[in-house]
């Protein structure tokens, strides 16, 4: 399927550079050869389509937890902190600083003169706001959940006493407004948490956390047709199902500004459809390679050059339902563990694209250390009958997710390998939709050992642990539970600083070890792929296209 | 005449709330929750789904639920997606480039359809005839995303001709293709169709009677045996623009052209009953009326019919 007239784009050497150190298995090369201040900005009157998907919710930062709506409100909005695109740490933004001296109370100052997109200031009130607004449990925002820790959250948030399915409805909120949110002044606010909760300042850029402009709250409904945000981007119009366009934000006063004018958000049904309109040049840019293109390297000669492959925030586990009794005991899982042969998978089925995971942590996030999980995640066949004898267990295991994910290969190759390596008769019996996986998880109603895909909303590592597998954590599925694992955590959560709390995760992470609560597989990357008139072309860590780096070639 | 189309018209209204509880009813009841899956990994907050199921009457009975939507429906109001945008507009947006998408592929199985059977209808065997025969078999054989994919590699990728994709608006020209491909198989029907239609009347009374009356082959052909053989091909041809319509979903999808066929799939995987009702009850109104027009045609083709 090589096109021969494509190649000869492909003559800028900067390009080459770029797409050939993008092209192995890792992308530390390409990040850092895209500066941001290297002279060249290309056409900064270009347009550019990219990829998208039908955002599920109406257009609102705090309602929308998925990628489709999540990369328009990217463009669209930026917090008190942004990313950076290379190392993935936190930097100010909105904010000009946020000072803490206990980790409980955090003194907020904005910079003067951001503007929204309607031309109104950026003040705290808006942040204030807008997080009140996401917390107040009868506005029913998806990610209400985020502001957990400020105090007074739970006068603003109750809970259902029996749940979504019981006849009794959740009480009415006491307060309508969190008492741990105090506005200083017009530059200033102060945000206290129940309880130290040390890198409280790293959640800041994820998207619940983004002020709304004064309009938001005299007239939802207008702003949920014509959003405006405080980003690189204003909003023009959306069709939907067809596009949302975007057009560069001149008054943006963040290091984030972009190099092309305008960004056309194109919505396709399929990441095949895509794939194509990026092979034929009807699109610029595309964040998901399809399986089809994977398989056989096919997208390498499909887009010579024009490809690349980056690691992201997510992993593949393996989950135990640890409410059900057959799964208590550690040595199975260990002997389950050390029987599933990683790297033969990822090269059979994944063209090698995925790294093997040595940890319940990611690469790509500050605080993560090597070899966590060194035996118990190492393929050893022997080691592993040695720990299934030692369990007592007797009987079979079933693998299960949603059968609507493109799952099936490698949960299958894992079924096989365990099978070989241990004797444990294992198969793979899927269920038909992600909905009705997800609701068999909520209902603790699981029996066989599940697929955990976790994708971080923040880069921290504490994000990897506390979330997933503290007692009572909002995603411990499995309701695993470990009071020392639980101790280390709460000690670092109080930790004075990010670098000394991580250093106290890390040692929370070592104890997991032995437990084996879940069974890291690997940690996911991401191929993309791009036309010909891009370049400089970056996937951040959330999987969205970098757009303050990309341009548009003269 | 009058007054069978006002009954047919009356009989219309039964059809259609039968139709539209029955796809309610058939939403309703695929299993899982619609909103358990919408946090990703980590559970919704119960608040969310509460005010969700609210919305959207998921707590009361299916009679209540349904009894509610078409109250709406009726006052013109087709609800709206759990995206929060309005059905009627999802609809207004789809609705067209599927109805241009399926009078392409009628246009082409017509063309090519008639054609092909009549030229092969008065030849008779030969050359000609067993080509078209092998052919209509072969694209008959041919499920319609091999034909899809296919075409839209060898012609979109490989040589360029056509964009692999239909772009936003669908324009006439880039749906030639994908128009080929939703009606091909009709074609193939079309063209056996007609076949057989014409060489069956070529040999009837009143074609002998013709020709010894001295008309002209154009005549003969043109007047006489083609509106006798017309009615089956008619009747085939009406009822497949309904189908064409519905049974876009995989053209729609090869080519990412966004009508109503992906709509329908989406709202049926997402349980979004309000959608799927909405778009379906278009497409039986779309039936019933091919229907009509179809059976109309009859008394226009033979005047030996008759309605009242």
């Amino acid at each position: 399927m090589r096109r021969p007239r494509w190649i000869a784009a492909s003559v800028m050497p900067l390009a080459v550079a770029l797409a050939v150190a993008g092209c192995g298995s890792s992308d530390t090369g390409s990040g850092s050869s895209s500066g941001s201040s290297t002279g060249d900005e290309g056409d900064t009157n270009a347009a550019i389509s990219i990829f998208g998907t039908e955002p599920e919710n109406p257009l609102v930062p705090s309602n929308t937890t998925e990628t489709g709506g999540g990369k328009i409100l990217d463009a669209m909005f930026t917090g008190l902190t942004i990313l950076d695109g290379t190392t993935n740490e936190s930097k100010n933004a909105v904010a000009k600083s946020i000072d803490t001296t206990d980790s409980k109370t955090f003194k907020v100052t904005l910079n003067e003169g951001w503007k929204f997109h309607d031309g109104t200031e950026v003040k705290a009130k808006n942040f204030v706001d807008a997080w009140n607004f996401a917390a107040y449990s009868p506005n029913a925002q998806q990610s209400a959940s985020f502001f957990e820790q400020v105090e007074g959250y739970k006068d603003v948030h109750t809970e259902d006493p029996d749940g979504t399915d019981g006849p009794q409805t959740a009480p009415e909120p006491t307060a309508k407004t969190m008492s741990g949110l105090k506005v200083d002044g017009d530059y200033a606010f102060t945000i206290t948490l129940y309880d130290p909760f040390s890198v409280f300042p790293l959640k800041l850029s994820y998207s619940s956390f983004y002020p709304l402009p004064d309009s938001f709250f005299t007239d939802q409904k207008a702003f949920e047709a014509n959003p405006v945000g405080n980003g690189p981007f204003k909003f023009v119009s959306r069709t939907p199902n067809t596009d949302v366009k975007l057009t560069r934000f001149d008054d943006y006063k963040g290091s984030d500004k972009a190099h092309v004018k305008d960004v056309t958000i194109k919505i396709y049904d399929s990441s095949e459809a895509g794939y194509q309109a990026v092979v034929s040049g009807d699109l610029d840019f595309i964040d998901t390679i399809p399986p089809s293109s994977l398989a056989g390297d096919k997208w390498k000669s499909d887009l010579p050059e024009r490809g690349a492959s980056t690691e992201y925030l997510g992993h593949q586990h393996l989950a135990f339902p640890l409410y059900d009794p057959q799964y208590k005991n550690a040595d199975l899982r260990r002997a389950i563990s050390m029987a599933i042969n990683r790297q033969e998978i990822i090269d059979k089925i994944f063209a090698g694209t995925k790294v093997v995971a040595d940890g319940w942590t990611n690469p790509k996030v500050p605080g993560y250390t090597k070899g966590q999980c060194k035996e118990a995640c190492t393929y050893n066949p022997e080691k592993a009958k040695e720990a299934l004898a030692k369990s007592g267990f007797t009987g079979k295991i079933e693998l299960t997710t949603n059968a609507d994910g493109g799952h099936k290969e490698w949960m299958e190759a894992t079924c096989n390998s365990i099978k070989n390596a241990i004797g444990l008769e294992c198969s793979y019996a899927p269920i038909p939709t992600f909905a009705e996986t997800r609701q068999k998880i909520n209902a603790k109603q699981m029996t066989q050992i599940y697929r955990s895909g976790w994708v971080a909303d923040y880069p921290s590592i504490e994000n990897f642990l506390s979330p997933l597998l503290r007692t009572g954590g909002s995603s411990n599925d499995g309701e695993y539970s470990n009071p020392a694992f639980d101790a280390k955590l709460t000690e670092a959560d109080k930790a004075p600083s990010v670098d000394e709390a991580n250093k106290l995760y890390q040692e929370a992470e070592r104890l997991l070890e032995a437990d084996m609560p879940t069974i890291p597989l690997w940690f996911q990357t991401a191929q993309y792929g791009w036309s010909e008139r891009l370049d400089k072309v970056k996937l951040t860590a959330f999987r969205e296209l970098d757009l303050s780096q990309v341009i548009v070639k003269k | 005449m009058g007054r069978y189309i006002l009954r047919r018209l009356l009989q219309l209204i039964p059809v259609l709330i039968g139709t539209t509880f029955l796809i309610y009813f058939l939403v309703w009841s695929l299993p899982g929750d619609p909103f358990a899956g919408k946090c990703g990994d980590r559970p919704c907050p119960d608040a969310y789904i509460n005010a969700m199921r609210e919305k959207f009457n998921l707590n009361d009975s299916i009679f209540v639920q349904y009894g509610k939507y078409m109250l709406n429906v009726l006052q013109g109001n087709f609800g709206e997606t759990f995206n929060g945008i309005q059905v009627g507009e999802r609809i207004a947006l789809a609705f067209p480039v599927t109805l241009k998408l399926a009078v392409v592929a009628l246009v082409v199985e017509a063309l090519i359809g008639l054609t092909a059977g009549i030229l092969t209808g008065l030849r008779g065997r030969g050359f000609l005839d067993n080509l078209v025969l092998v052919s209509t078999l072969f694209l008959i054989s041919l499920p319609t995303f091999v034909t899809g994919f296919v075409l839209q590699i060898l012609l979109g990728l490989e040589w360029g001709i056509i964009k692999p994709t239909v772009q936003s608006g669908a324009p006439w020209s880039q749906l030639i293709v994908p128009g080929f491909v939703l009606g091909s198989l009709s074609m193939a029907y079309v063209t056996r169709l007609t076949r057989t239609a014409i060489a069956e009347n070529k040999r009837a009374d009143y074609v002998r009677t013709a020709t010894a009356k001295g008309l002209t082959q154009r005549r003969i052909v043109g007047v006489h045996l083609l509106r006798n053989s017309a009615i089956p091909v008619i009747t085939f041809l009406g009822t497949d623009l309904g189908a064409l319509m519905g049974g876009a979903i995989i053209t729609e999808g090869i080519f990412d052209i966004k009508g109503i066929g992906n709509l329908v799939y989406r709202a049926v995987l997402s349980k979004e009953g309000v959608m799927a009702t909405g778009v379906i009850t278009l497409l039986v109104l779309v039936y019933l009326l091919m229907n009509l027009i179809v059976d109309l045609l009859y008394a226009v083709l033979d005047p030996r019919i008759r309605y009242d």
